[in-house]
């Protein structure tokens, strides 16, 4: 990887300090801090109840912080309501509404505007096209499919040309074999407009692929931000490491230059810092090598062998009673059955020290 | 089904047809029968309504004996003016009371509906549906005796009649209005409200604009039921009516203990040809597109 691990903000479009939001007893963010910079696709990723919906909604304006600043372009709009804030959002529902015709329903924040109607006609029909729906401008929300109607909730909000657009699980809504294509779409979009994006979405591979930059949410914090393969290949947490799903994280007792990790019943010789608490091994960096004994092996049984397609999946139950997944790749020939005895081994640099 | 029954004695070679007979049999049947029952049910439905239409055109004293057709009830009708005047009198206060209780009753079921878990949600709600679930005695009684204490504190309302009618009626309109629409504002997407707040509208554009187009039908149906439910009305009526406020249907109890004339029957018939022509009208307004 040839780029900064963090794509250094240049111009920081966005910038949240110490935001914090109660709802009655339980904390939906925990002294937040968070930048997004001008023109990039940032992803709040997190499971529920992580805060990402909160956040969302406060920089939109739905929900004021009980404590902390937010600045945009350097000016703090905490007390900014949403219809005075230059941002604008795409709702999960699309929450467009049905009694107006898709063509009224793009021009509504343009009227709202006081936007001529001949530009807003304009603009309505550039937006239309932008998201590939020419002709369709006289038809009813409820004549659309559910790809459909995500587009025109995109149009509706890029019609005002925000700097900032929210999108609560832009995809969610959407059956498998269209989120991809409308994935690649959104950044297709984003790149066109240079708008700065910030998506929400509980799906990390969501969020590795479409993002620039991606923030970890755990709790009300952020537990990591950095790019998709930074995040990916360099956890910070074990909560991170888990949540990017796959990855296997095994507990154990750091001594200098080494990780003995009694549940794995294996040694781990690497680049262990002091006070590492936990290491992760990803599925596709362990190999299945007859006969490896030492350092960085392990030795276990095989439970289950599911095939992917390009490789084969195998859940190998370890020696010191943890279970790790495999990735084995189709080119190394056929995986071994369930319940054949395997030695596994990994490199050095395949060790993920995480340090909480 | 007598004609199936000798195909039941025949050989197995025709048992096929046989039983394919019954069946046609069976549905004729079915058919006649759902056919006399929904006759008997229209006549049901119909058969008083018609009635009195039809003796309305009797030209006999009595009101259900046939003395030959004859429009003299309608023009006797006219020509009573008390009838004429409860009557107007009637629609005005409907039509008041209606327009008050939407006013009232929207508002009460925007708030339950959209105000989230307030302090006195509960009793809120409870208070603004009461009319539905109290016997009518008791808001009648219960209004006549603020009316009064009212006029007591304030000289307001001063006796009671047309107005202090009104006002019960737009009481229990209310809450039927608020019923409705707090119903059609819970089916209604809240993020439709926020959508069109972030798209620039203040919260009074965003009511304008959106909140209130989707709730206009359910605005239209509550101001119907509430101007029905007055025209309805005798019981509360009578006990918040002075002098100077009887309605229609306390009118039409009146002259049931003076004796009824054929009156009643022509003013019953312009009663249905007129809800005839506004339901119509309704129809022709809510067809679909």
């Amino acid at each position: 990887m040839g780029a900064p691990l963090q794509a250094a903000a240049p111009a920081s479009l966005l910038r949240a300090q110490a935001l914090t939001k109660r709802f009655g007893t339980t904390l939906a963010l925990d002294a937040l801090d968070l930048e997004i910079a001008a023109g990039e696709f940032f992803a709040l990723l997190g499971g529920s109840g992580s805060g990402k919906s909160t956040l969302l909604r406060i920089i939109a304006g739905f929900e004021a912080p009980d404590a902390g600043r937010l600045l945009l372009d350097g000016h703090d709009i905490v007390a900014m309501p949403p219809w005075a804030r230059p941002v604008n959002m795409m709702f999960q529902s699309y929450a467009l509404f049905p009694h107006m015709s898709v063509a009224d329903n793009i021009a509504y924040g343009l009227r709202r505007a006081r936007v001529s109607r001949a530009e807003a006609a304009s603009r309505v029909a550039a937006a239309l096209t932008m998201v590939g729906l020419e002709g369709f401008g006289a038809r009813r929300p409820h004549q659309l499919s559910g790809g459909q109607k995500q587009r025109v909730a995109l149009a509706r909000s890029l019609v005002m040309r925000p700097r900032l657009l929210l999108l609560d699980e832009p995809l969610g809504a959407l059956d498998a074999g269209l989120r991809e294509r409308t994935g690649f779409e959104l950044r297709a979009l984003q790149r066109a407009t240079g708008a700065a994006f910030v998506m929400v979405t509980h799906d990390q591979e969501e969020a590795l692929a479409l993002a620039d930059r991606v923030a970890v949410l755990d709790a009300g914090r952020v537990a990591q931000v950095g790019t998709p393969r930074a995040i990916y290949e360099r956890p910070a947490s074990r909560f991170v490491a888990r949540f990017l799903g796959a990855a296997n994280v095994l507990e154990g007792r750091a001594a200098p230059g080494r990780f003995d990790s009694p549940e794995a019943g294996a040694c781990f010789a690497g680049d262990i810092p002091d006070g590492t608490a936990a290491v992760a091994l990803r599925p596709e960096r362990i190999r299945v090598a007859p006969g490896a004994t030492g350092m960085n092996t392990a030795a276990g049984v095989v439970e289950e062998v599911a095939f992917r397609g390009d490789d084969s999946l195998l859940l190998v139950r370890l020696a010191g009673g943890a279970t790790l997944r495999v990735a084995h790749a189709e080119e190394d020939g056929a995986p071994p059955a369930r319940g054949a005895p395997v030695s596994l081994a990994w490199e050095a640099d395949a060790i993920v020290a995480l340090p909480a | 089904m007598t004609h199936a029954r000798p195909g039941a004695t025949m050989t197995h070679a025709r048992h096929g047809a046989t039983r394919t007979h019954a069946r046609h049999g069976a549905t004729t049947t079915r058919g006649r029968f759902v056919r006399i029952a929904m006759l008997a049910g229209f006549a049901f439905l119909w058969l008083p309504i018609g009635l009195l239409v039809a003796y309305a055109f009797s030209a006999d004293r009595i009101p259900f004996q046939w003395g030959g057709f004859s429009l003299r009830w309608f023009a006797a009708l006219a020509a009573n003016e008390r009838l004429v005047e409860a009557a107007l009198r009637s629609l005005r206060i409907a039509a008041g009371a209606a327009t008050l209780a939407v006013a009232l009753g929207g508002v009460a079921g925007w708030a339950l509906a959209r105000f989230g878990p307030f302090r006195g949600r509960a009793a809120f709600g409870a208070l603004i549906g009461a009319p539905l679930v109290l016997p009518e005695v008791v808001t009648g009684l219960s209004l006549l005796l603020l009316f009064v204490a009212l006029e007591g504190l304030t000289g307001w309302p001063a006796g009671r009649g047309a107005t202090t009618v009104l006002l019960a009626h737009a009481t229990l309109g209310a809450a039927f209005v608020a019923v409705v629409v707090q119903a059609r504002l819970a089916e209604t997407d809240r993020s439709l409200e926020e959508a069109a707040m972030d798209l620039g509208a203040t919260p009074l554009a965003a009511f304008r604009t959106i909140t209130l187009p989707l709730v206009a039908p359910a605005l239209a149906a509550g101001w119907l039921l509430a101007f029905t439910l007055s025209l309805d009305d005798v019981v509360i009526a009578s006990f918040v009516s002075g002098p100077a406020g009887t309605t229609l249907p306390m009118e039409l109890f009146s002259m049931l203990r003076r004796g009824l004339t054929p009156e009643v029957n022509a003013l019953g018939a312009v009663v249905v040809l007129g809800v005839g022509a506004v339901l119509a009208v309704v129809a022709l307004l809510l067809r679909p597109r």
